[in-house]
């Protein structure tokens, strides 16, 4: 249960070694939580985010979760829930891919799309669904500034974040008066393992910036939150370039 | 809609958002409200896996009055009065009827209720679960000691009529156990007799906290009851300045001739409503610093035998309906804690790191326990307590709030758990030493956890 000060004691995290994840876990058992439960594929990763976790005093489990196989989702998130209240989910899986390499190998950009917006379709709806029935909550939805508009250079990776960003706005909407918030937290560049070897891009941030704005949009039951603040401003401005002098930005 | 008393009409459930005065921590539940023990059996029977726990008026100020996703039984259906013994001062009713139903029939009658919160406006249900305290906790205890008999609901259904002699294991469970045993239907309370409906009261101004606490000490003998209002925004030499006002209920000769004709005479009513329009951050230090400066000069210096009404006295408070939207939407929180005689550093402490972080509380009470009773989770026991609420949004409060905390803690000290929103689950068990016990009484009643509370999931309960 959150307390009067909106501090949660319960997190299920989506995508257990999503370093943003990660860094937010922390961030949280730093606070109130307690009881954190990692769902990803198998690792050693996971494990030894599961034991950083339990160093830093909070119970933790780890749940086996596959993204990309979304006929076990709903069986695997209400069993979470089953052995306790969740006060939030971070829904914090996705991939990357390569932009060049996929574009020339329809398949595998096709996988992308299943595990950024299919799994978290699934996800998403199996998490809501729980967080419903027990009256209060929070689902927090990883989408990415890189779906507000898709560009040349990484539209496959962007159109999945545009709809997974979609769903989540639209899932919000529907559980308004549930007791269940929805957030979307649109991230610009974020320096991790996922974007190791990328150049840097202007306004690129880091995963405790993220986590910070995550942890305080939980606490003002926000709907949308950018990281930098100032991602708002600028995508709302390359939203309106007009397309032939969108499609020439080196971007 | 009615709400008549016929079993024929099954009470429908609502999904409705809930939260407790504070208005923090909202979840959804689906609320019923029956009007017969027969509809509240039958709500009972009709849960989910998600519990149920009873609600009255809603006058805790976090959680316990909540179930998020499980039923909330809106006790206040319940309202009838079932038996009363003038002779004995013996009052039964059923849970939902509220202290202030209590007051406004048998005050005509010479009677007052032998224990009563700053608000009249809670159930007799919530009373039992609180087990509540007032102004007279140090002479007369807190409410469930003048509960002789206690109908409960138990989780499987059956009825059972509990009092401190044939059950005083479930009695002393129930007696403080925020509802978690089982569903009080009704209850038989000793009222306390009176004389006339004024109380005559002494008021004293003190410099300061060391002062409150000599003067309160040495009174508190002398009358039923007492409080101190403290300004905790005051420093230095000021620091901890209270206005003290103790009373009793006036005799008929203390009356002047005029009121000697109807001495008995009460009214109930209030003055206004605040709207739900006040902006988040009025109460900030500025306003309230202004506020107790003018609380404190306003207060007399010292005057003895002031007569002035159970409203008064008891209940400035009910003067003002809805008075928690003062805070905003965002919400306040009260912070309750007691810490024993012998003590008296660790509450020095706290009213320093208050006033030294400059929180503004404007309703700070300080009032000192008698003896606590048997209740397992009674939170009373011998000592002083302060009572403070804070808006939510006040900079810093959570790492005021931890402070306080540990002050608390290391000075044996606990909390309230009717007023409490955000402590630490962790403290639980070193507050409450028979919290075990308490556990072991609730395992056998309700071994499956039927009852339960958004405050029972948050501390574990």
């Amino acid at each position: 249960m959150k307390d009067a000060l909106g501090a949660p004691q319960s997190l299920l995290v989506l995508g257990g070694t999503s370093e943003i994840a990660l860094t937010t876990a922390r961030a949280m058992v730093a606070e109130r939580v307690r009881r954190v439960v990692l769902a990803g594929r198998p690792s050693a990763g996971l494990e030894a985010a599961a034991d950083d976790l339990r160093g830093r005093g909070a119970t933790v489990e780890v749940v086996a979760f596959d993204a990309a196989e979304p006929d076990d989702h709903e069986k695997t998130i209400d069993e979470v829930f089953a052995a306790g209240d969740i006060d939030v989910v971070l829904l914090a899986f996705g991939v990357l891919g390569d932009q060049d390499a996929d574009a020339k190998a329809p398949a595998a950009a096709a996988r992308v799309a299943q595990v950024n917006y299919v799994g978290g379709v699934s996800a998403g709806l199996a998490a809501a669904n729980a967080l419903s029935r027990q009256g209060h909550g929070a689902l927090a939805v990883i989408s990415s500034v890189a779906g507000e508009r898709a560009r040349k250079s990484n539209f496959i990776y962007g159109s999945t974040k545009a709809g997974l960003d979609a769903f989540a706005q639209g899932l919000g909407d529907k559980l308004h008066g549930t007791g269940v918030h929805v957030m979307v937290v649109r991230p610009g560049f974020v320096r991790t393992k996922m974007t190791e070897g990328l150049p840097d891009v202007p306004l690129a941030t880091t995963p405790e910036a993220v986590a910070e704005a995550i942890v305080k949009g939980l606490r003002r039951k926000s709907s949308v939150v950018w990281v930098p603040g100032q991602f708002r401003f600028v995508m709302s401005a390359l939203r309106h370039v007009p397309r032939p002098i969108f499609r020439k930005l080196n971007i | 809609m009615s709400d008549g008393p016929s079993a024929d009409v099954r009470p429908t459930a609502r999904r409705v958002r809930l939260n407790g005065w504070g208005r923090t921590a909202p979840t959804f539940a689906d609320v019923v409200r029956p009007t017969t023990r027969e509809q509240v059996a039958t709500a009972l029977g009709q849960r989910t896996s998600r519990g149920v726990i009873a609600r009255g008026l809603g006058r805790s100020y976090g959680d316990p009055a909540q179930n998020g996703g499980g039923t909330v039984l809106d006790m206040t259906g319940l309202d009838r009065i079932l038996a009363v013994d003038l002779e004995r001062g013996l009052v039964t009713c059923e849970a939902g009827v509220s202290l202030d139903r209590l007051i406004e029939l048998f005050v005509p009658f010479g009677f007052f209720v032998p224990v009563t919160p700053g608000t009249r406006q809670v159930t007799v249900g919530g009373a039992i679960g609180a087990d509540v305290h007032g102004k007279n906790h140090h002479a007369d205890g807190s409410f469930c000691n003048h509960v002789s008999s206690i109908d409960l609901l138990l989780a499987d259904g059956t009825e059972r009529t509990v009092t401190p002699e044939s059950d005083p294991e479930l009695f002393w469970a129930t007696a403080g156990g925020m509802g978690l045993t089982g569903l009080v239907l009704s209850a038989t309370i000793r009222m306390t007799p009176i004389e006339t409906s004024l109380a005559s009261v002494d008021t004293d101004r003190t410099r300061n906290l060391d002062e409150a606490m000599a003067l309160m000490a040495e009174t508190d003998e002398k009358y039923t009851y007492t409080v101190a209002w403290l300004d905790c925004l005051a420093k230095g030499a000021n620091l901890g300045r209270c206005v003290l006002t103790c009373g009793e209920f006036a005799a008929l000769d203390d009356l002047p001739a005029k009121k000697r004709r109807d001495p008995l005479r009460f009214r109930t009513g209030s003055l206004l409503t605040v709207p739900d329009l006040v902006p988040g951050r009025l109460p900030n230090k500025l306003t309230m610093g202004l506020f107790n400066e003018l609380w404190y000069r306003k207060a007399p210096k010292h005057k003895v035998g002031q007569l002035q009404s159970i409203t008064a006295f008891f209940h400035p408070l009910d003067l003002v309906q809805e008075w928690n939207r003062v805070y905003g939407r965002t919400g306040f929180l009260q912070y309750q804690f007691v810490v024993p005689f012998g003590r008296e550093d660790g509450l020095v402490k706290a009213v320093e790191t208050i006033s030294r972080h400059g929180a503004p509380s404007s309703l700070t009470v300080l009032k000192r326990f008698g003896p606590g009773n048997a209740g397992f989770l009674s939170f009373p026991k011998p000592g002083w307590t302060l009572t403070l609420d804070f808006p939510t949004n006040t900079p810093g409060l959570a790492r005021l709030l931890r402070e306080l905390d540990e002050i608390v803690l290391t000075n044996e000290g606990r909390f309230y758990l009717a007023k409490d929103s955000r402590m630490d689950p962790a403290d639980l068990a070193r507050m409450y030493p028979r919290l075990e016990r308490f556990r072991e009484v609730r395992a056998k009643v309700d071994p499956d956890g039927v009852f339960v509370s958004d405050q029972a999931r948050r501390l574990g309960l």
